[in-house]
């Protein structure tokens, strides 16, 4: 099996900043991976150095076994950044079909256009689309140079919910064709449920990789709060789902590896239950649990709420 | 692939822009009028044994096509604000390719302006032979070369809102001491400065209806040296130009 993407011993800063601290990633053709962390895990900077958009401090990076800048002139590329508007002036076909005569072997531009809902609204200037539309119409760009690899930095942003349904169709698709894609995002659900690995970043740093679903129990855990004086911790933990227990005064808490069988259990147990709260510990708490680190955010919060 | 097609499409958006229209062709040919119409029956404007219809087309044509030339940076600095740059730096679309559009758009702009210009000029009278059409045309395209670099190298260093009063206080303060306005003296401190710039023999073009030939040694040398400093900075502002802005 070729490998799409190489990178080892990758670092990146920007003045004191350190982007990137040294991260190795392997990713092979046809894979499907997410790049998942919060914001400023170094995500963006991971991907500018993977499309020779930046050029690394230390360490190296290849694309399908050369320079990113060979595999971006071979025409292999096709990306979606995260920053990014269109040019103005042009009707939506006419940028796609701008794009197109740039590559070696495109997609047909309508065909570019269908994949990507845009055919309706083809004819429209691209300065009168809204948020979601010109979204889609990145999309169409990164997708008619017909590429090997697809790279996509938090490409759902702007998307309503229905949009974001039918752009994940459409990638589904595209990664079924044998095309390697990789996806920076900050939510869990979208790593789990349309990449077949995540690589997980914080503080510029990869701090764990493998299967989505080996990365979501370790950070997918949510915790169940709720008003239940008289209940046994000893029972709570045997419920299902349940990983720990503990109480806080009138209130227990409950860790769960399942909260949906945890909640059920619960409430046939005990119908009393109130104020209950389901609570997802969320990225950037995972993070602190995997990396032993605080989350320098975070710390700021404390100190303030504490002067 | 074709960088042919790139170009066609970078041309159509230009056309659609108003404001070129407004400021490259509009707004010489509307001080043409103004300038060189009270003056139409002049025919020696300030010893220069140049007509003032003459004189004052060739100046305009010189502030319009340098507008054109540099309104070329407006359009790479409005597509850097919203990161098209970085869209085309990740497509094959080589370094030279992309100058050769730029470059290409402009100067089709250009003609544009100068062709109006000409005809607005013969409008008051302005009559030369066919030949000397031609060779002041070539003369002015020429001149033009390092604009086109200037105009790269901006557009790559300056934001959109930054741009527009670089250009403007540029473009008007080239055209003053390349002698647009009014002709420069034959020797003195504005006459040794003006030779020195690419603008003051853009405007010489003129000299072509006097027979001979205008541009001397001396305007090459000065055209080739601003073609060569401004290219070296044109692409050493694209080179450097590669971060999120």
């Amino acid at each position: 099996m070729t490998t799409a993407i190489l990178a080892s011993g990758l670092r990146k800063s920007y003045g004191e900043i350190e982007a990137v601290r040294g991260i190795d990633i392997s990713i092979d053709a046809g894979e499907t991976v997410a790049l998942l962390g919060p914001n400023g895990a170094g995500k963006s900077t991971t991907i500018d150095m993977i499309l020779g958009l930046a050029r690394p401090d230390g360490g190296t990076v290849s694309v399908f076994g050369d320079t990113p800048t060979a595999a971006v002139d071979a025409g292999s590329v096709g990306a979606m950044l995260q920053t990014g508007a269109l040019i103005r002036d042009l009707s939506v076909r006419e940028l796609v079909a701008m794009v197109a005569s740039l590559y070696p072997a495109p997609l047909p531009v309508d065909e570019a256009l269908e994949l990507t809902g845009l055919s309706e609204i083809a004819a429209q200037r691209t300065q009168k689309l809204s948020g979601g539309q010109a979204q889609r119409v990145r999309f169409a760009v990164a997708l008619v140079s017909n590429p090997k690899l697809l790279v996509l930095d938090e490409p759902t942003v702007a998307m309503d919910v229905e949009g974001r349904r039918s752009f994940w169709g459409t990638m589904r698709g595209l990664a079924a064709q044998g095309r390697t894609v990789l996806f920076a995002t900050h939510y869990l659900e979208e790593a789990d449920a349309y990449a077949d690995r995540a690589v997980l970043m914080a503080h510029g740093r990869v701090v764990a990789d493998g299967p989505t679903n080996e990365i979501k129990a370790m950070v997918g855990t949510r915790t169940i709060r709720a008003t239940l004086p008289a209940a046994d911790l000893d029972a709570l933990r045997r419920l299902p789902g349940v990983t720990a227990a503990e109480r806080r005064g009138e209130a227990v808490v409950l860790s769960c590896a399942d909260s949906d069988a945890a909640i059920r259990a619960l409430l046939g147990v005990h119908g009393d239950a109130r104020d209950i709260e389901i609570v997802s510990a969320g990225l950037e708490q995972a993070f602190v649990q995997l990396t032993g680190e605080e989350a320098p955010s975070q710390a700021v919060a404390v100190e303030s709420v504490g002067s | 692939m074709s960088t042919l097609l790139y170009t066609r499409y970078e041309l159509r958006r230009t056309l659609r822009n108003r404001r070129f229209f407004l400021l490259s062709l509009g707004f010489p040919l509307v001080l043409f009028f103004l300038i060189a119409g009270p003056n139409r029956h002049v025919h020696d404007l300030d010893k220069t044994g140049i007509s003032a219809p003459m004189y004052f087309m060739v100046g305009m044509v010189a502030f319009g096509t340098m507008s054109s030339m540099l309104s070329c940076g407006a359009r790479i600095a409005a597509e850097r604000a919203v990161g098209w740059n970085r869209q085309l730096r990740i497509s094959p679309l080589t370094t030279w390719a992309y100058f050769r559009a730029k470059v290409q758009t402009a100067y089709l702009m250009a003609l544009l302006s100068m062709l109006v210009l000409f005809v607005a000029g013969a409008s008051l009278g302005v009559s030369m032979s066919a030949g000397d059409w031609v060779e002041m045309s070539l003369l002015i395209l020429a001149c033009l070369i390092p604009f086109a670099a200037l105009g790269i190298a901006i557009g790559h260093m300056l934001t959109p809102e930054s741009i527009g009063p670089a250009m403007g206080g540029g473009v008007a303060l080239l055209a003053f001491l390349g002698g647009t306005w009014f002709p420069i003296p034959s020797h003195g401190f504005l006459h040794d400065l003006g030779q020195l710039l690419p603008s003051y023999w853009l405007v010489q073009a003129s000299h072509v209806a006097l027979g001979g030939h205008p541009m001397g040694a001396k305007g090459w040398i000065v055209i080739v040296a601003w073609t060569v400093v401004l290219s070296a900075l044109a692409r050493r502002a694209y080179r450097n130009d590669t971060g999120r802005v």
